[in-house]
């Protein structure tokens, strides 16, 4: 009886998972009512790192396309929301969609100049067209040249949003744009992990598996590769260049070599991917939550810090390439996010 | 401005460009390794040779002599213990696990020898130049530059008379037929690795000489030194070359129009060769 057999994606574990994200959701946002400055700084922190993340795992482990070049997002959202509020005098959360745009602007002839390249070649270029990038904002006089330039005071008070959170929680000025921020980043968080995964639970995700295990295969099947390929890097450049502007929006101040740091912008963010577990939406969020918890233990420790961090890099790639999820889930089977289709009913047993 | 003088200056740039990348060039001609780490390696190659002067009170040039074997050995070991367990079809891993390796040489430097800039003192030759009717060299440039063609004349001697070289063609067109044939890649890949120390050696002695040089300036020197490899085309030496000559010129003319200018017009001299020619000017492999 064909009725009886069924096509699904859902697991128990994943019932769960949802369930507590939503309890997760739901806290999160009413967090800064409990919570000290020190603490939402931090959760900010670990959100935008997290957007960054997700973004590098769809380019690298979803889309097969091994970027050096994220930085020049970040930086280019930055640039966006401050010139949009310094020129113009936007209001800098709205400024945030610039942000994007600007991003998107900048990665479509980086598409068409990068994706004629393969492999090693496209990590090198993209590398390259960042640094193009960054030199070239360094030139821009009106931002502050190269050595950058601060939000002006009156579009930082005047934040839309920023008298309501006063009012709220009766806190400062400047502890109220943190709020701000944080309640941005958490929003973004969520839109980034539950956009993906639709992404990746839709035709098109499957499409997407298909061209990552076997190009030639899944063009055989009438997979259109290379508008997948179009659609991933274009979508995680319009979402790079919206946690850059927001990473800059809450720090008030920009500079060229700040923004463009490969180190701190793609560096950290392949690290928190590969350590977490590449090609999974889990392993970034373990990733994120393992590269925290190092930073705030050690980062006193400054240069051993950093040789720490390589050489744990150094170790997960050559004994769990696919990171500390990857490792749990081959364990116990384990996915929170799954999408993969399963076969079940009639006479297949029920796992 | 004299046109012909910045232009001659520019090439002889392009030849320390090319020594940064003849090692490169053969790792990723042989076995398709984008090194990230090969920057640092340059940078950690010149501390050695620092501290061989300073120990042994040697010429800077004996100094590298005795600087080889020992990069030969670091060069062998990290591809035997490192390397080899992540070559295969994915990039990913040798990129990551290269990074990583980055990040650990440059915080050894760091740790080791603080963020003071350091040169190799070698005396008279580094201001010492010569006349050439309109232009004048520096004996320096042209000393690096006849290096790197020397050195690119060695390397391709070895790859095309003798049977290391054999093996290295033979396994950089086909690992698994070449394994057939009796041919380790593994062993072929460290020895090669070995070889590209020795030339990152060379490279870190005029890097040394010309200019301060701290742990943290790798990287920008990598950068240079993929351009110099992917102008030039894959597994082409002379290319190599012709790549690193075509990055110098453009910085040296850049920064004639506008001090700023000098590493832009660099990487947009890079972008321009790939957007017409996406495999390089003279690639000898495929891929």
């Amino acid at each position: 009886m064909a009725g009886d057999y069924r096509v699904h994606a859902r697991t128990r574990a994943a019932t769960v998972a949802g369930i507590v994200a939503v309890v997760l959701v739901i806290v999160g946002y009413a967090l800064p009512a409990f919570a000290g400055r020190g603490l939402i700084q931090d959760l900010f922190f670990i959100l935008t790192m997290l957007v960054l993340a997700q973004f590098w795992n769809l380019l690298a482990g979803y889309g097969g396309l091994v970027s050096v070049g994220q930085q020049a997002f970040v930086g280019l959202g930055a640039y966006g929301l401050f010139g949009a509020a310094i020129l113009w005098g936007w209001d800098p959360v709205a400024a945030l969609i610039l942000s994007g745009v600007a991003a998107l602007l900048v990665a479509i002839p980086t598409a068409f100049f990068a994706f004629r390249l393969a492999g090693a070649y496209f990590a090198i270029g993209t590398w390259v067209v960042a640094e193009v990038v960054r030199l070239s904002v360094a030139q821009w006089k009106a931002v502050g040249g190269g050595t950058g330039t601060s939000l002006p005071r009156d579009a930082v008070d005047g934040m839309r949003g920023l008298e309501t959170v006063k009012t709220l929680f009766g806190a400062s000025n400047a502890a109220a744009r943190d709020i701000l921020a944080y309640w941005l980043a958490l929003t973004l968080a969520i839109a980034t992990i539950g956009g993906i995964y639709a992404l990746l639970r839709s035709k098109r995700g499957l499409a997407l598996a298909a061209v990552r295990d076997n190009i030639e295969a899944a063009r055989a099947v009438g997979v259109d590769a290379v508008r997948m390929k179009w659609i991933v890097f274009l979508t995680a450049a319009f979402g790079t260049g919206i946690a850059g502007g927001l990473i800059y929006l809450q720090k008030g101040r920009v500079s060229p070599d700040a923004a463009f740091a490969v180190t701190d912008w793609t560096a950290y963010v392949i690290f928190i991917v590969v350590i977490g577990g590449i090609g999974t939406i889990e392993g970034p969020i373990i990733g994120v939550l393992v590269f925290f918890a190092l930073q705030s233990l050690f980062a006193d420790y400054g240069t051993w810090y950093l040789m720490a961090l390589g050489m744990i890099g150094i170790i997960v790639m050559l004994f769990a390439p696919r990171g500390l999820w990857g490792l749990f889930s081959d364990k116990t089977g384990v996915q929170l996010f799954p999408i993969r289709r399963r076969l079940t009913g009639g006479k297949i047993r029920e796992e | 401005m004299n046109w012909i003088d910045t232009i001659l200056q520019g090439v002889l740039l392009g030849g320390l460009y090319a020594l940064f990348a003849a090692g490169l060039s053969l790792v990723f001609g042989i076995m398709r390794l984008v090194n990230l780490a090969h920057g640092d390696l340059i940078i950690l190659a010149a501390y050695l040779i620092l501290v061989i002067v300073s120990a042994l009170g040697l010429n800077p040039f004996l100094a590298a002599l005795v600087a080889m074997p020992v990069m030969f050995a670091l060069g062998w070991l990290l591809q035997r213990v490192v390397l080899n367990r992540v070559l295969g079809n994915d990039i990913l891993p040798p990129l990551l696990v290269t990074f990583g390796l980055s990040i650990v040489i440059q915080n050894a430097l760091l740790q080791g020898f603080s963020a003071d800039s350091q040169r190799i003192g070698a005396g008279a030759l580094e201001t010492a130049s010569v006349d050439f009717g309109p232009v004048t060299l520096g004996v320096m440039p042209m000393l690096t530059f006849a290096s790197a063609i020397l050195v690119i004349v060695g390397l391709n001697q070895l790859f095309y008379r003798t049977a290391m070289g054999r093996a290295f063609r033979a396994t950089s067109d086909d690992p698994v037929t070449a394994s057939l044939m009796g041919i380790k890649p593994a062993s072929v890949f460290a020895q090669a690795t070995g070889i590209a120390m020795i030339v990152v050696t060379i490279a870190a002695l005029y890097l040394g000489m010309r200019a301060n040089f701290d742990p943290t300036i790798g990287p920008a020197r990598l950068i240079y030194a993929f351009e110099a490899v992917i102008i030039g085309g894959l597994g082409s030496l002379w290319g190599t070359l012709a790549g690193g000559v075509i990055i110098g010129v453009a910085q040296t003319l850049g920064a004639a129009v506008n001090p700023e200018w000098q590493i832009l017009a660099g990487h947009v001299a890079f972008l321009l060769v790939l957007l017409v020619r996406p495999r390089g000017l003279f690639p000898r492999a495929y891929d």
